[in-house]
């Protein structure tokens, strides 16, 4: 909390002390302005991203789920459009959490505060749920006035409908989530025939009544004082961020425009450019006074630039008296210079680095993503015991093969080994008088296919590395190398 | 509180204490937060009521929800029990040679055998079961008594050299030459002509008196080739697999004393749905063979050299 002026301070003077604070309410005034207007945007794009993705379709064939963005836990796959992350590959996963963490600390250095300000669910929904309250209620007088009515019947069916509306909003927020994990429409009707997993109504119901509680009465008080993220954020600023100002330089001393014409017929030094109309504290999603200077409790959603805008159009004053601004432009300005261009200060070399760390992540996981091999070959030789002694004196060795069809469709492929004398490879499912050194396989589509491979080598054979190699029949192609090791009683002390 | 005041460097108000000129800034605590920790408080009072919380001079209060860590494993391991009750009862109701037919069933009878072998096999034949001297690896396709599936169950379910079974598989050489049936240089002769079919020496003087010996004392249960017989559970002499070792001086002491290994019946020491995932698993190591008919072909012979 910082106060530029300790005239400004908030603390009263009185003898009663509280180390408990009492909630204030919270009744943001209805407001209009370039600012609120790409608010409404950018809740627009977020509501439809979040409730339209799960119902977009993407077709994969007939192995593959045909949803474009599916997680789908049940059978260890992640589904984004093209892309098909297998629990091997979570790196990716992780990597866009990395890009993710990053583009917050990119976004923070270029403009501040922006993700609280515009894209945080938290501000997403307890915006859309203050126009509620201005729907239901009206706007903020009818609202604080309501709030100081007694329980008359009529207030508490004005209270339950729009409690009926939060949790109706609330429900299909929680149960938008669950679609993310399963086929959506199957889901939405297994959900209500009432057929669909403990687990999805569970997790409707958790997230329905966090919505409905965060977004319906915990609101400022989340940014304020249970998320982590202001706080990091607030680190993170510096001199050359841009923060919603308040240019109390200009504005200082407040006072009504009736107040500043008796101060000019007076002759006293004249006010400043704000009239004290405290517009800018009626239309704050938390409630503060940004005149006190950059706080903790501001998510700089820009609503009080656009009100201050009005406010100084109505009186005939420039516009900007709150306004995004750097701490140093701030100075500048003060000092009577002019302040750094918009470009400069969002291109500064901090951003630059941030924009190249995340971008080499992006181009690094892109490459990753191309050179990433569809049939993969894994071989684990069994250890115990290592070798069997077979009664034609041969030597056989035991093999977990695994073969990793990633496509979307069954696959034909040939095992063979190469490098073992007199080697031969079968399968625990075959003769071993069909041993060869080749073996057909179709692995079906989407699947790792485990076989148990014994390869025998004749009498006399010697301990050796031998490869394990493995060729798609199809004309796609394919091919994977394993090297692994034949063991004999040579060399093992017998 | 008459020290209460404003801070001049954060606008914020102090709560009046002061130590040695060190003051307490007072940022308020939500009232709401006061009241989670009220909640938390609750809860946790409940939480004693219900689960084992209070301690005693023995043991802590029972809870009124009876639960026990103790409980909780007997609880998991029935409803393990009860999750594993139609596979085994579907294992019970089919003959061991048939389990191959359902691939799920057998699946389970694999996993199954393969728990219980390392709980009751292991001690001799090894955590992979490929043996040790006097013990068969069962890894191998060398069997002394036979491979397939019916016979490997027959061999757990009686065992080998069990007192008091009738049907257990009782193989008996004499003791060549420590009952005076040969002498130790008649001795040294069979060992010689054991080593020659097996590939492991030239013919020589001492292997053609033994192949007479042999013809005369052994071959009636090992065959005129060394081949063995399984049903009598005479191993093969004529393959690269020994159960007791083929160098001369095992050959000599199997030869002079005879060798009497031993299993235990399995069946009257484990439910018969163990033996029988037991039999598949190890069946299943690789050394398994098909069907009885095909038995005939290659003759069995054992590691257990001599009996």
């Amino acid at each position: 909390m910082n106060a530029q002026d300790p005239t400004l301070a908030r603390a009263d003077h009185s003898d009663e002390i509280s180390f408990y604070e009492k909630r204030k309410g919270v009744f943001p005034r209805g407001s209009d302005g370039r600012f609120r207007r790409f608010k409404w945007a950018v809740m627009a794009f977020c509501l439809i991203v979040y409730w339209g993705t799960p119902w977009l379709r993407w077709n994969r064939g007939p192995y593959a789920p045909d949803q474009a963005v599916l997680v789908d836990l049940a059978h260890r796959r992640f589904y984004m459009f093209d892309i098909e992350i297998w629990p091997h590959e979570f790196y990716f996963v992780a990597g866009l959490l990395i890009m993710a963490g990053i583009g917050l600390f990119l976004v923070t250095s270029a403009v501040g505060r922006a993700w609280c300000g515009y894209a945080c669910p938290q501000t997403v929904w307890t915006d859309l749920f203050q126009h509620v309250d201005r729907l239901v209620d009206g706007d903020r007088n009818a609202q604080i006035k309501l709030q100081n009515a007694p329980w008359t019947a009529s207030k508490v069916v004005r209270r339950l409908f729009k409690w009926g509306i939060y949790l109706t909003i609330s429900f299909l927020t929680g149960g938008a989530w669950i679609f993310y994990f399963a086929d959506a429409p199957t889901l939405q009707h297994d959900f209500w025939t009432g057929t669909a997993a403990p687990v999805a109504y569970a997790t409707t119901g958790v997230l329905t009544f966090t919505t409905f509680w965060l977004g319906g009465f915990m609101r400022e008080q989340v940014c304020i004082y249970m998320c982590p993220w202001p706080r990091i954020q607030t680190a993170m600023l510096d001199e050359r961020s841009l923060t919603v100002t308040y240019k109390h330089w200009r504005g200082e001393p407040r006072g009504s425009v009736k107040a500043a014409a008796k101060r000019v017929e007076q002759g006293l030094d004249p006010l400043g450019d704000c009239i004290d109309c405290k517009q800018c504290i009626a239309v704050c999603p938390t409630g503060i006074d940004i005149r006190e200077g950059p706080q903790i409790g501001c998510i700089t959603c820009a609503l009080c630039i656009d009100a201050c805008d009005k406010a100084m159009e109505d009186v005939g004053r420039p516009r900007g008296l709150i306004d995004y601004f750097t701490l140093e432009d701030a100075e500048k300005e003060q000092r009577g210079e002019t302040a750094t261009s918009l470009v400069r200060t969002i291109f500064r070399p901090r951003t630059l680095v941030y924009f190249g760390v995340w971008a080499s992540i992006g181009v690094a996981m892109l490459f990753l993503l191309g050179q990433r091999t569809r049939l993969d070959l894994s071989v684990a030789k069994d250890r115990n015991p290592e070798y069997v002694m077979l009664s034609d004196g041969s030597v056989r060795n035991g093999f977990t093969v695994k073969l990793r069809n990633m496509e979307d469709r069954p696959r034909a492929v040939v095992v063979s080994i190469a490098d073992l004398p007199g080697g031969t490879i079968y399968t625990d499912e075959m003769e071993s008088q069909a041993a060869s050194t080749a073996l057909s396989v179709e692995v079906p589509a989407d699947t790792t296919k485990r076989i148990r491979v014994y390869a025998v080598a004749p009498r006399g054979a010697k301990p050796t590395d031998f490869l394990f190699d493995l060729k798609a029949s199809d004309k796609e192609g394919g091919h994977d190398v394993a090297r692994t090791t034949f063991t004999t009683a040579e060399g093992n002390g017998q | 509180m008459a020290n209460k005041r404003v801070d001049d460097a954060t606008g914020v108000e102090t709560v009046g204490h002061e130590w040695d000129g060190i003051e307490e800034l007072n940022n308020p605590l939500p009232r709401w937060w006061l009241w989670s920790f009220y909640a938390c408080i609750a809860f946790a009072v409940g939480y004693c009521v219900v689960y084992p919380a209070i301690p005693g001079l023995h043991k802590a209060s029972a809870g009124t929800f009876g639960w026990s860590s103790r409980g909780a494993l007997a609880a998991e391991m029935t409803a393990a029990d009860a999750g594993r009750a139609q596979v085994r009862a579907a294992i019970a109701a089919t003959p061991v040679e048939a389990l191959a037919n359902d691939p799920k069933l057998l699946r389970a009878a694999i996993e199954g055998g393969r728990a219980a072998f390392k709980v009751n096999c292991v001690q001799c034949h090894g955590a992979g079961a490929a043996g040790a001297k006097g013990y068969p690896n069962l890894n191998d396709d060398d069997w002394l008594w036979g491979g397939d599936i019916a016979t490997i169950h027959q061999t757990l379910q009686h065992g080998v050299r069990q007192p008091g079974d009738d049907a257990t598989r009782m193989s008996q050489m004499p003791a060549f030459g420590r009952d005076g049936i040969l002498t130790a240089a008649q001795v040294q002769d069979v060992v010689s002509h054991v080593r020659v079919i097996s590939g492991q020496e030239k013919a020589s003087g001492s292997s053609q008196r033994g192949a007479k010996i042999f013809a005369e004392n052994c071959a009636v249960c090992h065959g005129a080739n060394g081949e063995g017989s399984r049903a009598v559970g005479a191993p093969r002499l004529s393959d690269a697999i020994w159960l007791y070792g083929g160098d001369r001086q095992a050959l000599t002491e199997t030869v002079t004393n005879a060798r009497y290994g031993v299993m235990p019946a399995w069946g009257t020491r484990l439910d018969p749905v163990t033996v029988k995932m037991l039999a598949t698993y190890v069946h299943s190591l690789g050394g398994g063979e098909a069907a009885p008919a095909a038995a005939p072909a290659p003759a069995a012979s054992a590691p257990a050299a001599a009996q």
